[in-house]
């Protein structure tokens, strides 16, 4: 598997002594869309933010074993640095208020404090914003605060925001969830055309999204990874009994 | 029944009235203050009052210059000394309540907003001005003391106000965590922060007690920092208790002016929060 991007193999995560996310061995293939579903409390968002090195901020959050971006170790990189190749676009849309459009999308350069050209910026933002679909809609009006954007707009702004740093793979945590039927089907074509440049990874409560949009579904429960296959073989013909009753909605 | 709703309703419009009349009574200490002053102090007020030094007893004019500028450069030397600590420190409890270092030092904010400003007067006599002498720095010293809790607590409360979202955006993007801080989470907080340090300022200008044992006072007008400087709190002090009715009048003259700078400070600080505050 010469184009794994994201690989894990037994790895584990703990909040204090509550164990989330036990022994999850999962190889994730470079730009395809990974959907990571599970009923609520399955470990799927702690898994999700342990790619990144979010989980080990939150006070007593530990984690174990091996999680690789292509060769190279997550757990042994700076968390600086992870997280410029591993992009993260959050549950609900969190652009900085402070900031305007512009210097949202640009946040990751400008806070880091690189120095650039202001041509370099102007492409990255009006790239950035147009792989978010955003471009037409805000580029009149890019120096105006972010926060003004309706929720579906600060969403994809915050997607624009992840794309500018050129990560190789973006996490989505339950990107959808803030936003109105409308601005979920527009963020959901996104993955599609994101695709072609990044491997994205969804966390999602709602499986019509996961069977929607993704390549390949992960089912998380109790904190185990139950089974990772082709989207279309898990919604179809499960191998396990619990990805079968949660598909059913035996439970949920 | 209809009895019965009848007496409650009356009753509801019993309380109302009360809170309503309460509300309305608080207003009457400031407005009588206010117009007291005004009457006798907005008189006084002149350039020549603002420019000139007091004259000796039994003199007529004279001004309050020396108490102007002595305060402004006391206020100025506390804010330096204080709101930088206080900022780092309130950053500091924000970011970590739940610690032991928070919980202690928390606490010890809490008292020392709470010791009275006689007692951080007469402590720093004894620690800055028996060794070195009276001076306006002790006299800053003490003041930046009596500031520092509120703009602890109020860069505090304000940074606690913030959604975590906000950081994990941030350090999302590989942003150090000092950056988080300074470049985020900071200005998304800096109406509140300036608020609170700008009341800090409003509740200091007035303090006069420490300032008796420390920066003592001057008839000159002085900017020696290492000598004894006059203040407008301890002008009205001296001048109010002395028996000459032309000290008295700059005495109201000048508390006319401290009145008004604290009354421009806390509407200034109003504008400031509503103008910038930040949509979340």
């Amino acid at each position: 598997m010469a184009n794994t991007v994201v690989s894990s193999s037994k790895f584990n995560a703990w909040f204090g002594d509550n164990h989330v996310v036990k022994d999850v061995t999962i190889g994730i293939e470079k730009n395809q869309v990974i959907a990571v579903m599970g009923p609520s409390g399955c470990g799927k968002t702690t898994f999700l933010r342990c790619i990144n090195r979010m989980h080990e901020l939150i006070p007593g959050a530990t984690a174990k074993g091996s999680l690789k971006l292509y060769d190279d170790d997550v757990y042994q990189m700076n968390p600086i640095y992870v997280r410029y190749k591993i992009g993260m676009v959050f549950q609900r849309p969190n652009p900085f208020p402070n900031l305007s459009i512009y210097d949202n999308v640009i946040a990751g350069y400008k806070l880091n404090g690189l120095k650039m050209q202001k041509a370099d910026l102007d492409n990255i933002v009006e790239k950035s914003l147009r792989s978010a679909a955003l471009w037409n809609e805000v580029k009149d009006s890019l120096h105006k605060k972010g926060t003004f954007l309706s929720g579906g707009q600060q969403q994809r702004l915050c997607i624009a925001r992840a794309i500018a740093m050129e990560p190789e793979v973006i996490l989505f945590d339950e990107p959808t969830s803030a936003l109105d039927p409308i601005s979920t089907a527009s963020v959901e074509t996104l993955f599609h055309e994101l695709k072609t440049n990044f491997t994205l990874i969804i966390v999602t409560h709602n499986m019509q999204q996961a069977a929607r949009v993704s390549d390949k579904t992960a089912f998380f429960y109790m904190g185990e990874l139950v089974e990772f296959d082709e989207t279309k073989t898990m919604f179809t013909s499960p191998s396990d009994s619990r990805t079968q009753n949660y598909i059913t909605g035996r439970f949920s | 029944m209809d009895a019965r709703i009848g007496i409650r309703n009356t009753k509801s419009i019993l309380f109302k009235s009360v809170i309503i009349f309460f509300a309305f009574i608080i207003t009457i200490p400031l407005i009588i203050v206010l117009l007291y002053i005004i009457e006798k102090g907005v008189m006084q007020v002149n350039w020549h009052f603002l420019t000139h030094v007091p004259v000796p007893e039994g003199e007529t004019g004279g001004g309050i210059a020396n108490a102007l500028v002595g305060s402004l450069i006391i206020v100025l030397m506390s804010s330096i000394v204080a709101i930088p600590i206080g900022m780092l420190a309130g950053i500091y409890l924000s970011e970590n309540p739940g610690t032991k270092l928070a919980y202690y030092s928390g606490l010890c904010v809490d008292i020392l907003q709470g010791v009275p400003s006689i007692v951080v007067g007469i402590v720093m006599y004894f620690w800055l001005v028996k060794p070195i002498g009276f001076s306006a720095i002790s006299g800053s010293i003490a003041l930046a003391i009596m500031m520092l809790p509120i703009v602890i607590r109020s860069t505090e409360q304000t940074l606690l106000l913030l959604p975590s979202s906000l950081k994990e955006a941030a350090l999302s993007l590989g942003v150090p965590y000092h950056r988080v801080i300074l470049k985020v989470v900071v200005p998304c907080g800096f109406a509140g922060i300036l608020s609170g340090i700008i009341l800090s300022i409003a509740r200091i200008i007035g303090e006069t007690a420490p300032l008796l044992f420390t920066a003592l006072g001057n008839n000159y007008l002085s900017t020696n920092i290492t000598k004894p400087m006059e203040s407008l709190p301890h002008l009205i002090f001296t001048y109010a208790t002395s028996p000459y009715d032309d000290q008295h009048d700059l005495a109201w003259g000048a508390s006319f002016i401290l009145l008004m700078f604290v009354l421009f400070l806390n509407i200034f600080t109003k504008l400031i929060t509503r103008k910038w505050q930040i949509q979340l």
